[in-house]
């Protein structure tokens, strides 16, 4: 079988979402990612030509709100369902900075 | 060898919206942390972000103050990072159909005139604000989903004083359009810049490096300099440039290694399901044109051709929206064009700078300032005297009341002056017979007098014809 991802796209794709992956987990999802990616081959089949890209599935346009603010107060709420908080603020492990923005 | 710079701008502004841009939350600043923030800001499941309409307008405002086209069909991309000052994951923005593309700013270094290209304008959300401590970090969601604007400049600024004359340019129209105060000091306009440069007639581009931490358009200026600099010093000693991305030392004034760029980013942006496509009519840009402020530059020619105001004052009144609206405004209540204009630079600035206030933030009024000038023009008060009722008027005070209370009244009416001058005259027969014999000082003296006798308020210029015509008698 032509392989359609091999392991380090793997390993790439898991670094991005953060995860690290042993070798049998790796081995396992490859095959298991490359199985998916075969199925959406399928779609492959359809003849797009001259078919303007899709952005959306709905066919609503144009949904828009004044600009009005409106403050439904629900920062109490939303930090005691926070694992962890102080002040007001979230309380997160320290952030190591490696943000590109 | 001679090398030839390429510098690009990515300009951040923020918008003073009332509302995030796909959540009523307010957008405001200095509020308790996290105090301004709903479910929809927090990213949770199932919530269903909305686009806030004046967003969409103020990104059309921006595009045809940038001379944009304004792309008719567009809509928002995801892309997707992981950091804790983005709860969702991803950040809504635009990728593919950005609100706007291919705009132009004319820019003026050395006398010489030149359009740089826009390459594109899109609209997005702002993340939350991290602070750093020991032991743990603290997450402040109150910035997450604050509308922004992205301004991509396109590779045509060749120098770092270009780059500067770019961003005044460019904060003054945006400035102008109102839909965002655009400063950099706090925060509400940031600047990432790159640079590269190549052989004179190279035709690819040099490899390019970041610059971070340029919090002033000072800063822009002098560390694209210094990495135009050393860029040169590394290619002419036989190096390679890496990308890169470097930090500007505010001390020292030069740039340092942050980090090196390994491949490229990766952010798997696809489109945004959660929030439909949007339409844009010729209508209702058209709409938007028609309410649009009007601009510095043809203020600047207003000013010049019908209120014979110089450039040069011209340009200054035109610095910010505030000030160009003070100078119309006074200007329409009667005041002298070049007076109005001469006090905003003059007097006005430096009382602003002196209280490190902006002019909407004072209790000076354009009815007030052209109150006090309609004095001097009808010669109620000396310029002299105007001192005193300027800082009257930076009180609030109204400037006929303060002249009246302070009886601060020139002395013009000749039938009141000419009794003056007659005794003065009297007075003082050396004088006369010294002007009799061609000595001009003693004119000077006179006047002394005369401004003595009525304790400074005579009217200088009406005293002078006076006295002459009696002198000449």
């Amino acid at each position: 079988m032509a392989s359609r991802i091999d392991q380090d796209q793997v390993q790439h794709v898991a670094s991005l979402a953060k995860l690290s992956l042993n070798d049998d987990q790796l081995k396992y999802f490859t095959t298991q990612l490359d199985e998916i990616i075969g199925l959406f081959e399928t779609l492959n089949e359809v003849d797009t030509e001259g078919i303007e890209p899709t952005s959306s599935v709905t066919d609503q346009i144009n949904v828009m709100r004044e600009d009005v603010a409106d403050n439904w107060g629900q920062h109490a709420a939303l930090l005691a369902n926070a694992p962890e908080s102080e002040n007001g603020y979230i309380r997160v492990p320290t952030i190591i900075d490696e943000s590109e923005d | 060898m001679n090398f030839k710079t390429t510098i690009g701008l990515e300009v951040h502004v923020e918008l003073k919206t009332n509302s995030k841009i796909f959540s009523p939350s307010p957008v405001e600043f200095g509020d308790d942390p996290n105090a301004n923030t709903n479910v929809i800001d927090w990213g949770y499941p199932g919530v269903l972000p909305t686009t806030n309409k004046g967003v969409v307008k103020s990104g059309i405002m921006a595009a045809l103050a940038l001379h944009a086209q304004v792309e008719p069909h567009t809509h928002f991309d995801r892309k997707n990072y992981f950091y804790p000052d983005n709860p969702k994951a991803y950040q809504i923005t635009q990728a593919d159909k950005p609100i706007a593309h291919d705009g132009w700013i004319e820019i003026e270094v050395d006398g010489e005139k030149k359009r740089v290209g826009i390459a594109e304008m899109h609209i997005e959300e702002d993340a939350g604000k991290n602070t750093h401590e020991r032991d743990y970090s603290y997450v402040d969601l109150n910035r997450q989903g604050t509308p922004l604007i992205e301004i991509v400049s396109k590779p045509e600024i060749a120098s770092p004083d270009e780059a500067y004359a770019y961003l005044e340019a460019l904060r003054q129209r945006i400035q102008f359009t109102g839909i965002s105060d655009v400063k950099m000091e706090e925060g509400s306009m940031r600047v990432d810049v790159n640079i590269s440069i190549r052989p004179e007639g190279q035709k690819e581009y040099g490899t390019k490096t970041e610059l971070k931490n340029l919090n002033s358009f000072n800063y822009v200026r002098k560390g694209l300099a210094f990495e135009e600099q050393r860029q040169q010093r590394v290619l002419m000693s036989g190096g390679q440039i890496q990308q890169e991305t470097r930090r500007f030392d505010e001390n020292t004034g030069q740039t340092i290694l942050m980090r090196v760029k390994e491949g490229s980013d990766d952010y798997r942006y696809f489109p945004e399901p959660d929030l439909p496509a949007l339409n844009i009519s010729d209508e209702w840009i058209n709409e938007i044109g028609s309410e649009m402020p009007e601009m510095p530059g043809s203020r600047r020619q207003r000013y010049v051709n019908e209120l014979g105001l110089t450039d040069y004052d011209a340009m200054v009144v035109t610095q910010t929206k505030e000030m160009a609206d003070f100078f119309d405004e006074t200007v329409k209540l009667g005041a002298d064009p070049k007076s109005a204009a001469n006090y905003l630079q003059g007097d006005v600035n430096a009382f602003l700078n002196e209280q490190h206030a902006d002019l909407q933030d004072t209790q000076l009024t354009p009815a007030n300032l052209a109150g006090m000038i309609n004095l001097i023009t009808d010669g109620t008060i000396s310029s002299k005297m105007a001192k005193k009722v300027f800082k009257a008027i930076t009180q609030g005070k109204e400037p006929k009341a303060f002249v009246e209370e302070k009886g601060l009244v020139q002395l013009s009416d000749p039938a009141k002056l000419q009794p003056i001058i007659d005794s003065v005259l009297a007075d003082n027969q050396q004088s006369i017979d010294d002007f009799n014999n061609g000595k001009d000082r003693a004119v000077g003296y006179l006047v002394g007098q005369i401004m003595k006798q009525t304790h400074g308020k005579a009217n200088p210029q009406v005293v002078n014809k006076l006295l002459i015509a009696s002198l000449k008698k």
